[in-house]
This record gives structure tokens, sequence and C-alpha cells, in this order.
């Protein structure tokens, strides 16, 4: 754990941070170290993390993907008619369903960024207003409630009632966001793919020099994105129990600061599960402190923007260097003297 | 034809030639490397070696008619990844590395390589790795980042990358291009650990020290076309720099006496902690003050205090007569002060723009027309005259930098500092990385200069560039200022014997 710290100085000084918010809120508030606050921090942000694991492997690979997140709203959209057409259908059913519609969006990326050569944060921008403008089109901007039970049936994977009679309970997101991640850290971490991916991302000449196969890297990068953006689409559906088509719009950018702020490098070939995971409970945790220290929820998009700043510039300052230059000053204006 | 293996040469070409729309890059060349054998190739840039070195690993195929024999064997046709299944490896000039994965990562990141996943972790490869760093005898941190290692060690993993892959003959491309001379060192060791194995290894080097020292032949490239294989035992550098360009070479002493001039800059007692100690010198008008010592004397870490890059702490430095103490570099190209680095190619030049741009970059101020904008009549004029003064061999002025040989680039380096019109030029190793034949043109240049009365700091760490180019040469150890020297009464082996003492 100190080696994995002293190589990852990010997710070390972020953890440090939070440590600090943490203590900083069970000691100002009496709400914030509760059974229930605990796990309705854990159900509102299981989409999240799941999507930023997803978001993770494209960063890693060297891309940028602007379009999971209205991707998921299609994948609502188009799943919801084809469990309709099943009559039904199941949550099995539901994970192929919208695992499969959420890899074919990906594919788009993947397929329009090594096929024309064109850099991702300019095909992503254009598939998020494509994906966005398409379902707007066909849905007229209209909810869809009447959806099949077991989509919007709560199901709990751990419940509590405290001695004042208030329930605390995990919802099935919880345990789909649990596999998710460790899907993304195995496939990163321990397979041969995940070691191409990082070195796609770090230097892709390098990689196509060692026989890397570049096309297969981009499929399997925005395939894996595109994947966890239906299962969160599925799951944000469980949680709201309705589809609609904008829910999701600007979502992405939030997941993009969660996963920036655990460390992943835009540009490619850096980046940890265990980043993704700080840097979703950064972002979850500043806004629950905000609610339950009743400060304005307007500070809080300045705050992710402030943390952003700070994470991304002191990780280019050297504090040792600063210091040292700043001694031979003092040394030289003494002897000026 | 088929060799019995155990005698067979590890490579033998026969008759390769390579066309490229009409240009012979390569003209029936014969080439022969043993196992345990460490050959050089030398030539000029563009003389062909990188296209050898491109047909041996599968990445151009050469025109009919030539033969390949890889350890006895008649190849067809290569592809790259053929060449590393028979053990050749390539170890560019740009490394190929991957610098956010760790030392044990990149070096066994070869076995990760291909479409079906497999698992991976470190416990698999980790043994192999140390195995391979031991036998180079080089210890490193598996875990370590690659990038925070200095090239040299990158230069190291990428070897053992080459050797994890069972390499049986192995290129290197320039390898000690951006190396230190206790670093290049280490890495000539590495080398003849490697020849002592049974590896084979091609060695491509500019430092024809460096080539004589470590290989025991050497195959001449010029234009495409074999000069000859020769023994390295009883080669000089000058018969060799002769045999890559064709032409007798000068290699006369030009020093004049400039004691009488003005001097330019003045140095006395510079000091900064750890890096120079009280250090004195002066630079006269028109004089050309050469500098060496081993990489690590402090060279560059002085000439940094001399342009305002660092700040000494004790000592005065004088422009002509007046106490300066330079706040910044821009504040030191105002007083007349040019700094030509190390590291240009990296630094000095902004490569894919165009050579008119790169030089005129430094003196965007004096090219403005009305209303304060870019004059372009005024940039072409001044382009035009710095590319005709200092012989620049361009296409157009449009072109991107990076369409030019090194010793050209070089060229345009200089012409961007001149264009400030400076008092004093600071020359910092200017032929890394430059051909023999342009060096020669390079420091044509130089003497041009210092006859029409600029003042010279020539930095080098090799000795016989000082000796024929500068009018006096200080050597420089530790920090220090050891010992002055007069080109005209100091030979070559007596400032080696004192430099490398």
């Amino acid at each position: 754990m100190h080696e994995f710290f002293r190589t990852h100085p990010v997710e070390a000084r972020l953890s440090a941070v939070l440590l600090l918010m943490i203590l900083g809120l069970s000691l100002t508030t009496d709400t914030f170290l509760t059974l229930g606050n605990i796990t309705s921090l854990l159900n509102n942000n299981a989409v999240n993390l799941i999507w930023a694991v997803g978001l993770l492997v494209v960063l890693i690979a060297g891309g940028i993907d602007i379009s999971f997140a209205v991707a998921a709203s299609v994948v609502q959209y188009v799943a919801a008619q084809v469990f309709i057409g099943l009559g039904g259908g199941s949550w099995l059913i539901g994970f192929v369903v919208a695992g499969l519609l959420g890899i074919g969006l990906g594919l788009v990326n993947a397929l329009l960024i090594h096929g024309f050569r064109v850099i991702s944060i300019v095909i992503t921008i254009a598939t998020f207003n494509a994906f966005f403008g398409l379902l707007m089109f066909f849905t007229k901007g209209r909810n869809i409630y009447n959806l099949p039970d077991w989509w919007t049936d709560r199901i709990f994977i751990f419940e509590r009632q405290a001695p004042d009679g208030t329930w605390s309970e995990l919802n099935l997101s919880v345990a789909v966001m649990i596999a998710c991640v460790l899907a993304t850290w195995a496939l990163i971490r321990l397979t041969t793919l995940g070691r191409q991916l990082y070195a796609f991302g770090d230097n892709p000449e390098g990689a196509r020099r060692a026989g890397v196969n570049l096309w297969q890297m981009q499929i399997v990068a925005f395939g894996w994105c595109g994947m966890m953006a239906g299962i969160g689409g599925l799951m944000q559906v469980n949680i709201a129990q309705e589809v609609v088509p904008n829910a999701l719009y600007g979502r992405e950018l939030d997941v993009l600061a969660a996963v920036v702020l655990g460390g992943a490098r835009l540009g490619g070939g850096r980046g940890t599960v265990i980043g993704c995971i700080l840097g979703v409970m950064f972002v979850a945790i500043t806004q629950n402190g905000l609610n339950l220290l009743g400060i304005s929820p307007f500070a809080f998009q300045m705050i992710i923007g402030a943390a952003i700043l700070v994470a991304i510039s002191s990780s280019n300052l050297s504090f040792r260097r600063w210091t040292r230059s700043r001694e031979t000053e003092a040394r030289l204006t003494e002897s000026a003297t | 034809m088929t060799t019995d293996p155990d005698t067979a040469p590890a490579l033998r070409l026969r008759n390769v030639s390579k066309t490229f729309g009409g240009v012979k890059a390569l003209q029936s060349v014969d080439f022969e490397v043993h196992a345990g054998e460490v050959h050089c190739l030398a030539g000029e840039n563009g003389c062909g070696k990188s296209t050898l070195i491109k047909i041996v690993t599968g990445v151009y195929t050469p025109d009919p008619g030539g033969t390949i024999e890889l350890f006895g064997e008649r190849i067809a046709s290569i592809s790259p990844t053929k060449a590393r299944a028979l053990g050749i490896a390539v170890i560019w000039q740009d490394l190929a590395l991957f610098p956010h994965m760790t030392v044990a990562e990149n070096i066994a990141f070869d076995e990760m390589v291909g479409v079906l996943p497999r698992l991976s972790f470190g416990s698999r490869y980790k043994g192999r790795v140390r195995a391979v760093l031991d036998r180079l005898n080089v210890p490193l941190n598996l875990d370590t980042r690659l990038g925070d290692l200095p090239i040299a060690q990158r230069q190291i993993v990428a070897i053992a990358r080459a050797l994890l892959g069972e390499a049986r003959l192995v290129f290197m491309d320039e390898p000690t291009a951006s190396l230190t001379q206790s670093e290049t060192n280490a890495l000539l060791d590495v080398v003849r650990t490697l020849s002592a194995q049974g590896i084979a290894v091609v060695f491509v080097s500019h430092r024809l020290a460096e080539v004589i020292d470590i290989s025991e032949r050497v195959t001449v490239l010029r234009d495409g076309e074999l000069v000859g294989v020769y023994p390295t035992e009883g080669m000089t550098q000058f018969r060799l720099g002769e045999l890559m360009t064709g032409a007798q070479l000068e290699n006369v002493v030009r020093a004049q006496d400039r004691s009488g001039a003005r001097p330019v800059l003045e140095v006395e007692g510079l000091t900064r902690h750890d890096e120079f100690d009280n250090v004195s010198l002066t630079v006269r008008q028109g004089e050309v003050l050469g500098l060496t010592g081993l990489i690590g004397a402090g060279r560059s870490e002085l000439a940094h205090a001399l342009i305002g890059m660092r700040a000494p702490d004790a000592g005065e430095i004088r422009l002509e007569g007046a106490p300066v103490r330079f706040s910044s570099i821009r504040d030191a190209i105002a007083r007349g002060v040019a700094y030509v680095s190390e590291d240009r190619l990296s630094l000095g030049l902004i490569q894919p723009q165009s050579i008119a741009d790169n030089t005129a970059i430094s003196v965007l101020d004096r090219i403005l027309g009305g209303l304060g904008m870019i004059s372009p009549s005024r940039q072409s004029e001044l382009v035009r005259h710095w590319i005709g003064e200092l012989a620049v061999k361009i296409g157009k002025p449009e072109d991107a930098v990076s369409t030019l040989s090194g010793g050209n680039q070089q060229r345009v380096v200089l012409a961007k500092w001149l264009a400030t019109e400076p008092r004093l030029l600071i020359l910092d190793s200017p032929t890394v990385g430059v051909d023999v034949g342009a060096r020669a043109g390079i420091f044509r240049i130089v003497r041009k200069l210092a006859d029409e009365g600029l003042a010279i700091l020539l930095i080098s760490d090799e000795v016989t560039e000082v000796l024929f180019n500068a009018d006096r040469v200080l050597h420089m150890a530790d920090g220090k200022i050891v010992g002055e020297y007069d080109p005209h009464s100091t030979g070559v082996p007596e400032l080696e014997a004192r430099i490398y003492a």
C-alpha cells in the first residue's frame, strides 16, 4: 500500500484530502457518519462510479468520451422498447440488452475514431450531439413511465432498521457497481489487454511498433466504456423509476471531473480504479457535506472546479524544488547586502 | 545456400539494394556480422544505414536480386514480427518505450502483445525480468516508473526488453547520442557483456572515438554504397572520418593570438554551490575560447549561469567592462548574449514550424511593420540574409525545420541566435548528432563569425573539436578551471590524457 501511494502521488493526495473531509464532516455534523447517510451516498453514486470506471479505460487508452451519458439515455430508451417487444424481460435479459446496446454505441465511436483517424474528443462531441438529437427527435422529449415491473422494483442487498425506526438499505445498483469496478480492475491490471491499453495510451507509436493491434485497442476501450454506459443506464432507471430522455444530459462532465481528479491522465497511459473510486467519493462527499452543512448548492460546482484546478496544477509542481530555489534567493539577498 | 549454423555469421547480406522512387538508397551492399561481435555501421546521415537496418528488421522489402542469411539460413522475406521471432531486435533512437509504465512492465511488454487476451501480472514475469537485468549486471528497481529514470537507464531497459525476447542480433541506433560520458561508458560495458554472451551487436554512432573503442570491425557506407569493411585496430578517427565523407578533412589548428583584443566577457570568482567553484575566465572580441572537460564537470551549468538561467551564489560577470546580473534569459539576450543549447534539436527548434518562422522567432519585435503586426517582407528579408550567410541548404523557407538534416538544423539554430545580433555567442556541444562532414561546415562558420568580431565560448567534450577550432582551451573538472592550453603547443593525446586522467 505504501509503495502504491509512493508511485501514485495523485491518489495519495486525494486520499489524504478525503480523510480530512470525512474527519471534518464527522466532527461538525452529527448526520454525516450515520448508516443512513452512508448507504444513501452509495446508492446515489453507484451509477456515477459505473460510468467512471468505463470512462477510465478510455482515458488510459489515450482517448476521451463525451458521449457516454447520452448514450446511456439512448440505451434506456431503446432497451425499454425491446423489453416491451419481448413482453417483459428479466434482469438477465436486461443486462445483456443494455450491455450490448452500450457496446454498439461505443463501437460507433471506435469505428469513427479509428476509421477516420480523428481524435476522440471531436468524434465524441459529434456523437454526443447526434445521439442526443436523435433521441429527442424520436421520443419528442416524452418520458416513459410504463416500464416492466422487474426493472422498477427495488431490490435490496442490505437493510437494517435503526432504533429510531428509520431504514437504511443498499439497493441492487451498489452490487452492480462493485461487480463493474472489479471487472474493470481485472481487465486493466490482470490481463495482457490491460497492459496493451496502458501502452497504447502512453506511447501509441511505441505500441504500434511492438505489434499492438490499435484497432482492437479502440474497440476494447470504447466498447468497455459503452458497456458501462449501458449498464449504468439500466441501473439509473431502477433508481429513478422512469425513462426521461434528457435526464442524463450533462452528467458526463461530472463523471469526467471525478475520474480526472482521481489521477487519470488526459493524454493516456495513467489512471487507476482506486483513483476513480476516490474521485467519485470526493465529488459525492463534497456535495453531501455542503448539503449537511446547509451551504448553498451553487457552491458545489465552484468547489469542484477549484479542486480540479488545484489537483491538476499541483501535480506539476515540485514543492521541494520550489522551497530550494527560495532558499537560494534568500542566500543571494543575504550576500548582496 | 545453407551453411553450418555454428560457424555461419549471425547475419550476412549479399548484393542488397533498395530503391525509393528512382533514388538508390542502398546499392548492392554486402554486410556481415558474427555472433558475439560488436560491429559498427558508420556513415554520414543519408548514407543508407537506417535503410539497411530497416531491411533486416522487415520494415522495408529489398529490391530483388540480393540475399539475406540469418544464422546460416537463407531468408526469403522478413516482416517485423518474423524478424522478432528470429531474434532480431532494434533499440531505436527514440526508444519506443512507455514512460508511465514500470521498468518491469516495459521490459516484459512484448509478451503482453497479442489480440487474444491472457492473464498477466507481475509475478509471471518479474523473475525473468530480474534475471535479464542481472545478466546485464545493472541493478534497477522493477517498480520504478520508466519516466522517472534518466535516459541512460531507459536505454538499459530497452536492451533488457530485447534480451527478454531472446534477441541474438541487436541493432543499436545512436544509443549514446544523449548520454553523458560516464553513462556512455556504462552503456559500452553493457554492450561488451552482450557480446561476451554471444549476441551479435550492430552499433551505429556519430561519435567516432566510441566506434573505434567498442567494435572489432566497422563497415563504412557512403551514398548508399559500400566503402569497405575495416578492422578498428589501428584505425584513427581522422581516417574513419575521411572514409565516411570521402574527402580530406581539415584538421589544422586555427588558433590565433587575440590577447590584445578588447575583453567582451569577463568572469571572476563565479561560484554556485555544488555546480562550479571560483571560475574566472575572459573571452575577447574575435576570440574562440574552448571549454572542455568530462560531462558533469559543470560546463553547461556555468553556461546557464552566464545567460541568466540560474543565479550564481558568488562572483562577478562583466560584459564589455560593465558588471551584469541577468534576471532572465530574455535579459541576457537583450544585452547581447546568445546561447545555443546542447539539446537544441528538442529545445532549440520548433520542429514542425517553418524554417522562416524558426529563424525569426527570437527577433519578432524587430520585424514588425505598421500596426505592430509582423511584416512578411521584413521577415523574409531577415531569413534570406541569414540563410545565405550561413549557407543553409534548404528547399523553401516555408518548409518545416524537421525536413532538414542535422547539420542544416544546427545552422538554422545559429541563424536564429545570430539574428539577435549578439556580442557573445555560447555554443554548448554544437556538433552532438551532427555528422562528420557537416561539422567542418559548422566550424567554418564559427571561425568566420569570430573573424567578424564576435566573442565565442565553445563548449565541447570532444577534445579534437576544441583544439582545432578554439584560440585557447580551458579544462574544467569538478566545477573548477584546472588548466589552460594553447592549441599550437598541445597535442590531442596530451589533452585527452589530462581530461580522462
